[in-house]
C-alpha cells in the first residue's frame, strides 16, 4: 500500500488570494532597511588581535614561564594528546570512547622546537651565549633537557620573577634560551616565525595560537571581556554586542555540574560528553516527527489554538 | 467527506522522463507560485520564515562584497566596516527570525500530514547555518576570533572532529566559510522550500483532512 505521507495532498477547503511574491519583497525591504538601521546605530565590535609581542611586553613572566613549559612539556600544547601530539591515553572518552584518541594525531605539533628552539635557531645574528646555549640543548640529551627546563620552570614559579637564579648545571641553557626568546618576542620577530615557519604564504595559525594558549595572556584577556569558559564565553562577543546567542544550549551544559566539575570523570571529558549531548539531542530535533510522544507535546499545550485563533473561531472542533 | 487530489505522473522508464515528473509531477507552476494559500493562514508566525530567507539573502549579498575586498579589509576601512556590520546583524535577523520560526513550527506540529521532510530539511538548514555562523566568528581575524578558536578547538577535538576541522587554521575555515558552508545552507534552503510549496502550508490542528471540515 502506497504510504499515505508521500502522497502530495492539496488543500480543498476555504483559500483567500495571498501575493507571495509581494510578502517577499516587503520581507527583503524590511530587512534590508532594519539592517542598515542596526548597522548605522550601532556598527559592529572589532577588538585587535593579540600578538606574541603583546603578550611579552606586557606579561614578559607569563611569556617566560610558558616557553620553559614547551620544554619541560609540560605546556597544555605539548601534553596535549590528539592531534597534536601522540601520548598514549590522552584524550577525552565519552564512556568507553575515546574518539580523540581514535582520530589520531593529524596536527602533529612539538611544541619545544616549534615554539622555542626553531624560531632562536631563525635568529639573524644570534648573540654568543644564545649560539652556545642552543649548542649545549642540542647535544643534551632529552632527560638532560627535561631535568633542565622542569628545574626552571619550577624555579619560575617559585620566585614569580623573569629569570630566575641558580647553579648553572642546574637550569643548564633554558634560562639563556627563555630569556632571549623573550628579546626576540619584544621585538615582534617571533610572531612572524612562530606562524611561517619556512613557508612564504601564510593562513594557518596553529603554531601561534597554540603558544599563546599555553600562557595566560590570552585568557586572561578574555575574561576581562566576559568571554571565559565559565562566563559561557562561546557565545558572548567582545564589547556589548550580542554574540553566538544560538549556542546557548553547548555553552549553557558548561556552567553547571558535573562538566563544570573537573574533580569528577565527566567534568574531566566535559568537551567529548557536552558534544555528544548535543550531537543526541540535534539528532532528536532532526526526528521529533517520528518520536512519541515528543512530537504530541504541541497536542498537550495547545499555543496552535493560539496561533490558528482566527481560524478555529469561523471553524469550530467537534464537539467543542 | 475528504476530497484529496493527488497530482499524476506519466509512467517511464527514461531517467529522464522520471526525474522531470519527480520534481514537475508534485511542483507545478501555480504551485511553485501560489496565488492563494488556504484561509487559516492567517497569523504573523507566518512572516518568520520569508523574513528568515530575506534575512539570508542580506547575509550573501554582503558576504560576496566582503570576499571581493578580503578578509582584512573591513579592519582599516570604513566602508568595510560597514558592510562588515550588515553582514553581522544580518545574521542576528536571521536567527533571530530562523528560531521563531522554528518554535513556530514545532508548536503547530507542521510535520503533519507528510511533512517530515519540511520539518527534517528545516532542521538541518538551522545546523548548518550555526556552522557556518561559527566559521564567519573564526574568520574575522581578530581577538574574538583567536578566543573563539582557542576555545572551540577543545570541543572539537575532543571527538575527533578536530583531526580534520582545524579551527586556528583560518584557511581552512575562510574557504569553509565562503565556498562549501554557504552552498550547503543555500541548497538545504531551497530544497526545504520547494518542500513547502510541494506539500503546502499544514492545516490547523484537527483540519488535517484536507476539505476544511474538521477531522
Amino acid at each position: 500500500m502506497k504510504s499515505r505521507s508521500r502522497e502530495i495532498v492539496q488543500w480543498q477547503g476555504p483559500s483567500k488570494r495571498y501575493d507571495i511574491v509581494k510578502e517577499f519583497v516587503v520581507a527583503l525591504t524590511v530587512v534590508a532597511i532594519l539592517t542598515l538601521a542596526l548597522s548605522a546605530l550601532f556598527s559592529s565590535p572589532d577588538e585587535p588581535s593579540l600578538t606574541i609581542k603583546s603578550w611579552a611586553n606586557t606579561s614578559a613572566e607569563d611569556f617566560v614561564l610558558a616557553a620553559a613549559t614547551e620544554l619541560d612539556g609540560s605546556s597544555p600544547s605539548a601534553s596535549y594528546g590528539p592531534p597534536y601530539v601522540a601520548i598514549p591515553g590522552s584524550g577525552q572518552k565519552i564512556g568507553p570512547v575515546n574518539l580523540q584518541a581514535l582520530a589520531g594525531v593529524r596536527t602533529p605539533v612539538n611544541s619545544a622546537n616549534a615554539f622555542v628552539i626553531d624560531p632562536l635557531r631563525a635568529w639573524p645574528n644570534p648573540s654568543s651565549s644564545l649560539t652556545f646555549a642552543l649548542g649545549a640543548w642540542a647535544r643534551a640529551s632529552l632527560d638532560q633537557q627535561q631535568q633542565w627546563a622542569s628545574a626552571y620552570v619550577q624555579a619560575l614559579g617559585e620566585t614569580k620573577q623573569l629569570k630566575a637564579t641558580g647553579a648553572a648545571d642546574k637550569f643548564g641553557p633554558v634560562p639563556e634560551l627563555t630569556s632571549s626568546l623573550l628579546v626576540m618576542a619584544k621585538s615582534g620577530a617571533l610572531d612572524g616565525v612562530v606562524a611561517l615557519g619556512s613557508n612564504f604564504y601564510q593562513t594557518n595559525y596553529t603554531h601561534s595560537l597554540l603558544f599563546m594558549g599555553d600562557g595566560t595572556y590570552l585568557e586572561d584577556a578574555a575574561v576581562k571581556q566576559n568571554l571565559g569558559g565559565d562566563q559561557s564565553g562561546m557565545m558572548n562577543e567582545t564589547g556589548s554586542y550580542p554574540g553566538q546567542a544560538w549556542l546557548w544550549l553547548y555553552t549553557f551544559w558548561y556552567q553547571i555540574p558535573p562538566f563544570s566539575n573537573e574533580e569528577t570523570t565527566i567534568g574531566a571529558n566535559a568537551d567529548a560528553v557536552v558534544w555528544g549531548i548535543m550531537m543526541l539531542l540535534s539528532l532528536l530535533l532532526l526526528l521529533v516527527p517520528f518520536l512519541p510522544g515528543i512530537r504530541s507535546i504541541p497536542r498537550w499545550i495547545p499555543l496552535y489554538r493560539i496561533i490558528w485563533r482566527q481560524w478555529y473561531r469561523n471553524h469550530p472542533m467537534p464537539g467543542k | 467527506m475528504s476530497t484529496t487530489k493527488s497530482v499524476g505522473q506519466t509512467p517511464s522508464t527514461l531517467w529522464t522522463a522520471r526525474l522531470r515528473n519527480k520534481f514537475f509531477g508534485g511542483l507545478p507552476p501555480e504551485r511553485l507560485l501560489p496565488d492563494k494559500q488556504p484561509a487559516y493562514v492567517a497569523s504573523w508566525i507566518y512572516v518568520f520564515g520569508v523574513l528568515t530567507i530575506a534575512s539570508l539573502l542580506i547575509i550573501i549579498a554582503s558576504g560576496v562584497w566582503l570576499s571581493f575586498e578580503g578578509p582584512l579589509w573591513w579592519h582599516t576601512s570604513n566602508v568595510g566596516h560597514f558592510v562588515n556590520s550588515i553582514h553581522f546583524w544580518s545574521v542576528q535577523l536571521f536567527f533571530f527570525s530562523m528560531a521563531i520560526h522554528l518554535w513556530g513550527k514545532f508548536w503547530m506540529s507542521a510535520w503533519r500530514g507528510g511533512r517530515s521532510r519540511t520539518w527534517m530539511t528545516g532542521v538541518l538548514a538551522f545546523l548548518a547555518s550555526i556552522g557556518t555562523a561559527f566559521t564567519g566568528y573564526l574568520v574575522q581575524t581578530n581577538f574574538d576570533s583567536q578566543w573563539i578558536a582557542s576555545e572551540a578547538k577543545d570541543g572539537l577535538n575532543s571527538v575527533g572532529i578536530g583531526a580534520w576541522f582545524n579551527v586556528l587554521n583560518v584557511g581552512q575555515a575562510l574557504l569553509l566559510h565562503v565556498a562549501a558552508l554557504p552552498l550547503i545552507v543555500g541548497l538545504i534552503t531551497i530544497i526545504h522550500v520547494l518542500q513547502v510549496r510541494r506539500r503546502g502550508v499544514v492545516p490547523p490542528v484537527g483540519f488535517e483532512d484536507s476539505s476544511g471540515d474538521a477531522a
